[in-house]
């Protein structure tokens, strides 16, 4: 339970806290301890780094998920151009076979500044509520966002101009989302309008994907620009309320990427490649309180972690699902 | 050495305090100028989907996902562009390009609507009111000047389509391509899908006077094919969104 209500916290934009020396279990001291006493040279590190690219697994989660991506959105645009009718609509709301699916933020919008009960778009939003609940929350937002994909592009590029030290990174404070959340809850209510919608970029790109593009694509492009030359990854980090919607649903998530201590030579690469690295504060040495930390629910779930560690110590885990098999 | 640590990182904390304001305050500013072009639309309408709920519920209700752009057979809906502020992704039409001429046999658009902005209570044609239709230029109608029309209505490269009977049963025909021969202009009237909406009256009492003048009924559901149609340039009829006979 304390666990759930920090990884709530965090969620909103709290810094992780260090957890108490003395609530760490029995194992987890003893691993603690083995590690101080043990030398990793950095060659060695550099050698298992090395062995971990060269077995070609430090691309494995990306590739999928920029399948799963760049397919999910295509089938939108498909469905119609071809006129088969598979996934209808957009990503804020669509038909799949036939069936209601409504994104959770937009309907949250709808509902509020229209304020009737909708039976579709109820209907809609059960049905995506659980499929994320099953698979993740914010697994959403690096799985199909196509804002996502772009904003990797972006990040690839701002990263490089950093190391060239053209251009500084600047962080903002991540109780900023938690802000915007609750403004623009407030705004639908107090306006009557889906005031967030005009500056959605999920649903523009997904717009100008299947219907095709226009002047709101310079909105999105804007914030590309304000990410490769000022704030890394601002948009999705500080700023967007459907990212915090999904990460609501992933707090009581089954999926969830899971931390091992036990191999892990905290050389920090998790960290470097993290949209959100305070779901990895466990990591550092001396940090995790169990040998097996679950990552917080701000995690999207997008692997980069799970493909950048050479020791395996970061796997996806299904809460449960070891018990019963 | 501790204290002056503290002090930086404070500063620091301060900082990042206002530029997130700052961010903030961007994100939301940027959104609420989206009120500006709403509040302008108000002097003159959009023209929208059939069976819309009034403009300001519409705006509530609608997702915004398109659905009922993509089963109009004649693709007469289109989305607003972010310059129409809070419209951003919300259908309408532009009557003179493309109207509504319930190709789909009635209002496949409001059965696709999932947030029923396009009022599921509206199942037929005679329901809709997406406006009414006015002759805005009646000099120039040809009707008016007792002139006959032959050839297509619509020349150039004119992409708009309407279901011809004559042609197809189900796929609606390039406006283009259907040439006219009639004494009298009547296409209004002729391609008119509501019966009853439009009438061409005589002008004056004698019989040999050929001249007609198109009137608008009561039934007139606003579907914009009468302005369409019209070979004139500019249209004599045309459409004003939001308005029905009671306002008109």
């Amino acid at each position: 339970m304390k666990q759930w209500l920090e990884s709530f916290k965090v969620l909103l934009g709290k810094q992780p806290e260090r957890p108490d020396k003395a609530s760490f279990t029995p194992d987890v001291q003893v691993i603690h301890q083995l590690k101080r006493e043990e030398k990793v040279t950095a060659e060695s590190l550099k050698a298992i780094e090395q062995a971990h690219i060269d077995k070609g697994k430090h691309r494995i989660w990306r590739n999928r998920r920029w399948t799963v991506l760049i397919l999910s959105n295509l089938l939108f645009v498909i469905s119609w151009q071809l006129d088969i009718q598979l996934l209808e609509g957009a990503l804020t709301a669509s038909r799949f076979i036939g069936f209601h699916m409504a994104d959770l933020n937009s309907a949250l919008q709808v509902m509020l500044a229209y304020q009737h009960i909708l039976i579709n778009l109820l209907i809609g939003t059960v049905t995506v509520f659980l499929l994320w609940w099953l698979l993740g929350g914010r697994t959403f937002c690096s799985w199909v966002c196509p804002y996502h994909l772009l904003s990797e592009f972006a990040e690839k590029i701002h990263l490089y101009l950093v190391k060239k030290k053209w251009i500084k990174n600047h962080e903002f404070h991540r109780g900023t989302r938690t802000v915007l959340y609750v403004v623009f809850v407030l705004l639908a209510v107090i306006t009557g309008y889906t005031v967030f919608e005009v500056i959605n970029p999920v649903g523009i790109i997904s717009r100008a994907m299947i219907y095709g593009g226009g002047f709101a694509l310079l909105w999105v492009l804007f914030l590309l620009l304000f990410e490769i030359f000022y704030s890394r990854r601002a948009w999705c980090r500080y700023a967007c309320p459907i990212g915090l919607t999904y990460g609501l649903v992933g707090t009581i998530s089954p999926l969830r990427i899971k931390y091992h201590v036990k191999d892990c030579h905290h050389e920090g690469d998790c960290l470097k490649v993290c949209l959100v690295p305070h779901v990895l504060a466990c990591v550092k040495k001396g940090r995790a309180p169990d040998s097996e930390v679950a990552l917080g629910a701000d995690c999207t779930r997008c692997a980069m972690c799970v493909d950048v560690c050479p020791t395996d110590s970061l796997r996806f885990d299904v809460k449960g699902l070891n018990k019963l098999l | 050495m501790a204290k002056p640590l503290s002090l930086s990182r404070k500063q620091k904390a301060r900082r990042q305090f206002i530029q997130s304001i700052m961010l903030g305050s961007g994100v939301v500013g940027g959104a609420l100028l989206g009120f500006i072009p709403v509040q302008q639309a108000k002097a003159k309408p959009i023209l929208r989907p059939p069976a819309a709920l009034d403009e300001q519920d519409f705006l509530a209700s609608c997702i915004k996902c398109g659905q009922c752009v993509q089963v109009c057979p004649v693709q007469a809906i289109k989305l607003a562009d972010m310059d129409s502020g809070f419209s951003l992704g919300t259908p309408y039409l532009d009557a003179r390009a493309q109207a509504c001429d319930f190709s789909c046999d009635a209002v496949q658009c409001v059965l696709a609507c999932p947030t029923g902005s396009l009022s599921h209570e509206v199942d037929t044609k005679e329901q809709v009111r997406m406006g009414f239709a006015r002759l805005a230029d009646v000099p120039n109608c040809l009707a008016v000047q007792g002139k006959g029309f032959k050839g297509a209505a619509r020349t150039g490269d004119y992409q708009g389509l309407l279901r011809y009977q004559d042609k197809d049963r189900w796929k609606p025909f390039p406006v283009k391509d259907y040439p006219y021969d009639l004494e009298l202009c009547d296409l209004c009237l002729r391609q008119c899908p509501i019966e009853g909406a439009i009438s061409l009256e005589p002008i004056s009492d004698s019989a040999d006077d050929k001249r007609r003048i198109p009137t608008v009924h009561d039934s007139c559901v606003g579907c914009g094919v009468c302005e369409m149609i019209c070979p004139q340039q500019p249209a004599v009829i045309v459409i004003d969104a939001r308005v029905t006979a009671e306002s008109a």
